[in-house]
């Protein structure tokens, strides 16, 4: 066996048997339960990387195939500047600006179909039904539409967001319960006072719900829909182009950019979801 | 639920809605239409009159925005009219997508129960495992798509396989979310019955834990067979446009054919609807045999 499986193998064992020892830990603060919380997935993700670094070199897989972690970071490091133009081109163009568009028009249509039962009727089958197509095909059509830069982007990320958003606020808004509607209406609250007072809130969880499913179709949107025409920057033209001149270290530097960008993404609509819908059980009760 | 409630609380209204639909993608169609055809009569050096701009909008070989009409020719056309085995019909690359995409679903579905079964049962493997189940979603795996093609191609796998890795990349994890929720739904006066019953684990697991989490299975099942015909369809963007729907797509973006485009894509949202309606008819079944429902 070789010296660099050998270790693959001896530090899986030792990062199992730490994490075993450390789950059955049962620390009085809740800071060390906190840490434990954080540090066990983290050596199991440190573990993984240096696997897959001792694998590539035990077995010599050339860096076509697949590169070593090391390499994709002396890459990323090396790339900056074409990575940040990228990132601006999909990210903080497409991707932010559709999210916005698309989940604001979604809330906007939920409230105003609200007074109309007939159109929810109408509306709520239809929208779960478009929830379930393969959305992203229409990226071409967009982008026949909208042209090659950011807006056909725009208007594919604005399409996939729009149905899970307008679904989940209109169930978020029949939430409620008739006793605490009933309340409201013999406190005489007229029907804006009940949305922002008593609806709106009990809709929340819902909303974020929607919010965070978005925040993944969003991203995937924007770099699926680069894949059939884009001027000559972006994350999705970088990916294809980078394969085809098969620079696989530079196609997983990008997929790390995305990766950090996605994962920050959701966590900061989980972070304000925390703070908004800080009644809920599931946020009252801690973390489990 | 009686039939005249049925119609008037659910049939009508989405009748209506689709109604609706349709009456904006006719004017859509005259309106996003219009320019090329008063372009042409003006080249041509003629005037033409409102009825004719409607007439010939509706009726363009390459519009901007087809009318519903057109692409159910085309539809019509490409599954009925031209035999199966032709590359040119769409039953064809539909059944090319659509096998890509079960054995993707199937083998996320596998993957996802046998990992939410080891989170439920071991403590490390929930702690260290569940956080990177969480985080793989948020990593567009659909970019990285053109990568798996290109690199499995390059080793020798092609065809079916790489396709459906990426749809059991994206399937795998409602399957997990949904079968933790479902594995830990018995609450702990079941879960202290079992214990007085001396159940070994494995009878808890089969006997109780199992059948509860149903319900969360079907639920997840249906989301993961939508997506992972996503990830089917998407997988097929990078192989040049060989063969499938998302291959139809591609070649229609590049040569201008939208009503191939819209064809593929109304092909793909009636598999979709098929496909969860399968899932569904099924969660109804064992729901019934279970008893959970009359």
């Amino acid at each position: 066996m070789n010296a660099y499986l050998f270790t693959a193998l001896l530090v899986w064992l030792c990062a199992w048997a730490l994490n075993e020892w450390l789950v059955r830990l049962k620390p009085a603060t809740p800071a060390g339960q906190r840490a434990i919380g954080i540090g066990v997935p983290l050596i199991f993700g440190i573990t993984l990387l240096i696997i897959w670094e001792c694998v590539v070199l035990g077995f010599s897989i050339p860096p076509i195939l697949l590169p070593a972690p090391t390499a994709i970071w002396v890459k990323l490091s090396g790339s900056v500047p074409v990575l940040w133009a990228d990132f601006q081109q999909t990210f903080l163009k497409s991707v932010i600006t559709g999210y916005i568009a698309g989940c604001g028009l979604g809330f906007i249509v939920a409230i105003l179909i609200d007074r109309s039962p007939f159109l929810q009727k109408g509306l709520l089958p239809i929208g779960n039904f478009v929830s379930a197509l393969p959305v992203v095909g229409v990226a071409p059509i967009m982008v026949m539409w909208f042209g090659f830069d950011w807006p056909s982007k725009v208007a594919v990320v604005v399409i996939m967001t729009f149905f899970p958003m307008l679904v989940n606020t209109v169930q978020g808004l029949a939430a409620a319960s008739h006793m605490e509607r009933d309340l409201m209406r013999t406190y005489a609250a007229s029907w804006w006072q009940t949305l922002v007072k008593l609806r709106l809130p009990a809709a929340w969880p819902f909303i974020f719900n929607a919010l965070k499913i978005n925040s993944t179709l969003a991203l995937i949107g924007a770099i699926v829909a680069e894949f059939f025409g884009t001027p000559i920057v972006g994350m999705g033209f970088r990916i294809s182009t980078e394969v085809g001149r098969a620079n696989i270290d530079m196609v997983w530097a990008e997929i790390a950019v995305a990766a950090v960008a996605g994962s920050v993404f959701y966590g900061l609509v989980a972070l304000s979801e925390r703070a908004v819908t800080f009644w809920h059980p599931s946020v009252r009760g801690g973390r489990r | 639920m009686t039939a005249p409630s049925l119609f008037r609380d659910r049939i009508l209204p989405v009748l209506t809605v689709i109604a609706a639909i349709l009456v904006l993608w006719h004017g859509a169609v005259i309106y996003l239409n219009a320019p090329f055809v008063r372009d042409q009569a003006a080249r041509a050096g003629q005037s033409v009159t409102l009825g004719q701009i409607v007439s010939q909008t509706l009726n363009q070989e390459r519009p901007v925005l087809p009318a519903p009409h057109q692409i159910m020719a085309e539809l019509w056309d490409t599954t009925v009219a031209k035999p199966v085995t032709s590359k040119r019909s769409l039953v064809y690359h539909a059944w090319v997508t659509l096998s890509a995409t079960l054995m993707g679903f199937g083998m996320g579905s596998l993957l996802g129960i046998v990992l939410a079964v080891g989170i439920v049962h071991n403590r490390a493997m929930d702690k260290s495992l569940m956080p990177w189940v969480i985080a793989s979603q948020t990593i567009p795996i659909l970019a990285i798509a053109p990568m798996i093609i290109v690199v499995l191609n390059s080793i020798g796998i092609s065809g079916l396989l790489p396709k459906a890795l990426i749809s059991t990349y994206l399937s795998f994890f409602p399957v997990v979310v949904g079968m933790v929720k479902g594995l830990r739904s018995p609450d702990t006066l079941l879960l202290d019955l079992m214990h007085t019953y001396n159940a070994s684990s494995t009878q808890t697991f089969w006997k109780l834990r199992w059948p509860a989490a149903m319900p969360y299975l079907f639920t997840s099942l249906k989301v993961a067979i939508a997506i992972s015909l996503v990830g089917a369809i998407v997988g097929e963007l990078p192989t040049g446009a060989v063969a499938g729907l998302g291959a139809r797509l591609l070649s229609g973006s590049y040569y201008g054919q939208t009503i191939q485009i819209w064809a593929a894509l109304f092909m793909a949202a009636a598999l979709a609807a098929v496909l969860v309606s399968i899932v569904g008819a099924a969660h109804g079944l064992v729901l019934k045999r279970m008893g959970v429902k009359s």
